[in-house]
């Protein structure tokens, strides 16, 4: 039935006849990767929290590369995307390069932005120095905390 | 259906779509890519005030409270929450497009109903937890939290935070919407005469689009 109706829209994503049937067992290996990768992310924030032990900068590395499998899981087998012609998936993944060199020329000028300041504004560099007391009383758990971490 | 696409087809000789996917199909991923561009410059500007600052305060002591448990020193508890209703909704979405290929229209409305229940329940979340933060103090202009080092923080992190999720918070809202249409439309049977569910698929790239953008947000905003 959905024959039909689809040639008849003149084209159609879900030409492949192998999904015709659309069995659910890919939705549902997928759920639990996506599943599996956010509860990693907790248990690594977790251990982090109470040891220290995976270095901040080695986390967030290891954070980045879970949420773009992630991105990719979403993209390619819910949105379909990964089952559809190249000319389709090359039509949103080139532009989509676009955001590699957003991402690095924005970080890297905040990055330089900050360095200059604290070379040239001594005011904003020793601004940032003062710590300052714990402010909210009812934040007590605030009170253990200036200073150390990171 | 079950054409066959035969080898060596000359997508770009005309006469056909060199995309293979519907028109409004085909328009509907270039909007979400203009809408993921939209998110990517509200986060990477988000990132670049973040290293354009020497301190930042920590996601760990802003975000772990939990409803009704008060402060439980377990940070993420509750946007892992969030996060695992927005992934079943999603997958609920898919079982729906699923359903609409095979033309089942009652199973496609229980699936739709599903989803629309899942996405109540993420904004219910975050409305909780926009409550919750704005008793702590924190609203655009205002942050309570100090940088994690212990020296005073700037606004920028309030400001960022209810800015993105509130955008973000704004197209689950929508997809809701959209979703509601959808099953008023099939509760009416439009798509069972159109004899396709098309409709249904374009709505999902949306929901799945706004999935998307939360793994992103939460990276950004809980993890890093």
């Amino acid at each position: 039935m959905s024959d039909q109706s689809t040639t008849a829209h003149g084209a159609s994503s879900t030409a492949h006849g192998a999904h015709a049937s659309f069995d659910t067992k890919p939705i549902w290996r997928t759920f639990w990767i996506l599943l599996g990768i956010t509860a990693v992310e907790l248990i690594l924030a977790t251990i982090h929290l109470k040891t220290g032990f995976p270095n901040k900068y080695v986390l967030n590395g290891v954070y980045l590369i879970l949420t773009l499998s992630k991105a990719f899981y979403i993209i390619a087998e819910f949105m379909h995307l990964r089952h559809e012609i190249k000319n389709m998936i090359m039509t949103i993944a080139v532009p989509a390069l676009l955001f590699v060199w957003f991402i690095v020329a924005f970080l890297w000028d905040g990055g330089s932005y900050n360095n200059l300041r604290n070379r040239y504004d001594a005011h904003y560099r020793d601004a940032n120095k003062v710590k300052v007391a714990p402010e909210g009383g009812e934040r007590a758990p605030a009170a253990q905390k200036p200073g150390e971490q990171q | 259906m079950a054409q066959a696409i035969p080898a060596g087809t000359k997508w770009w000789s005309g006469g056909k779509s060199p995309f293979n996917v519907e028109y409004g199909k085909l328009m509907m991923w270039y909007f979400l890519m203009s809408d993921a561009f939209t998110f990517g410059a509200f986060l990477i500007s988000y990132g670049s005030i973040r290293f354009a600052s020497n301190g930042w305060p920590d996601p760990n002591e802003v975000f772990r409270a939990f409803p009704g448990m008060g402060d439980t020193h377990l940070p993420l508890v509750f946007v892992s929450l969030m996060t695992f209703i927005l992934i079943m909704s999603s997958v609920t979405m898919v079982l729906a497009v699923a359903a609409g290929h095979a033309g089942d229209r009652n199973k496609v409305t229980f699936y739709m109903i599903l989803t629309i229940i899942g996405g109540l329940a993420f904004l219910s979340c975050q409305a909780w937890e926009w409550t919750h933060l704005h008793g702590e103090g924190a609203w655009w202009g205002r942050n309570p939290f100090p940088n994690a080092d212990g020296s005073k923080a700037t606004t920028n992190f309030s400001n960022f935070f209810f800015t993105i999720t509130g955008f973000h918070g704004f197209h689950v809202f929508s997809g809701v919407v959209i979703n509601t249409i959808m099953l008023i439309k099939n509760l009416r049977g439009d798509f069972e005469r159109r004899g396709h569910y098309l409709m249904i698929e374009k709505a999902g790239l949306y929901w799945h689009f706004v999935d998307l953008v939360w793994v992103f947000v939460f990276t950004c905003f809980y993890l890093l």
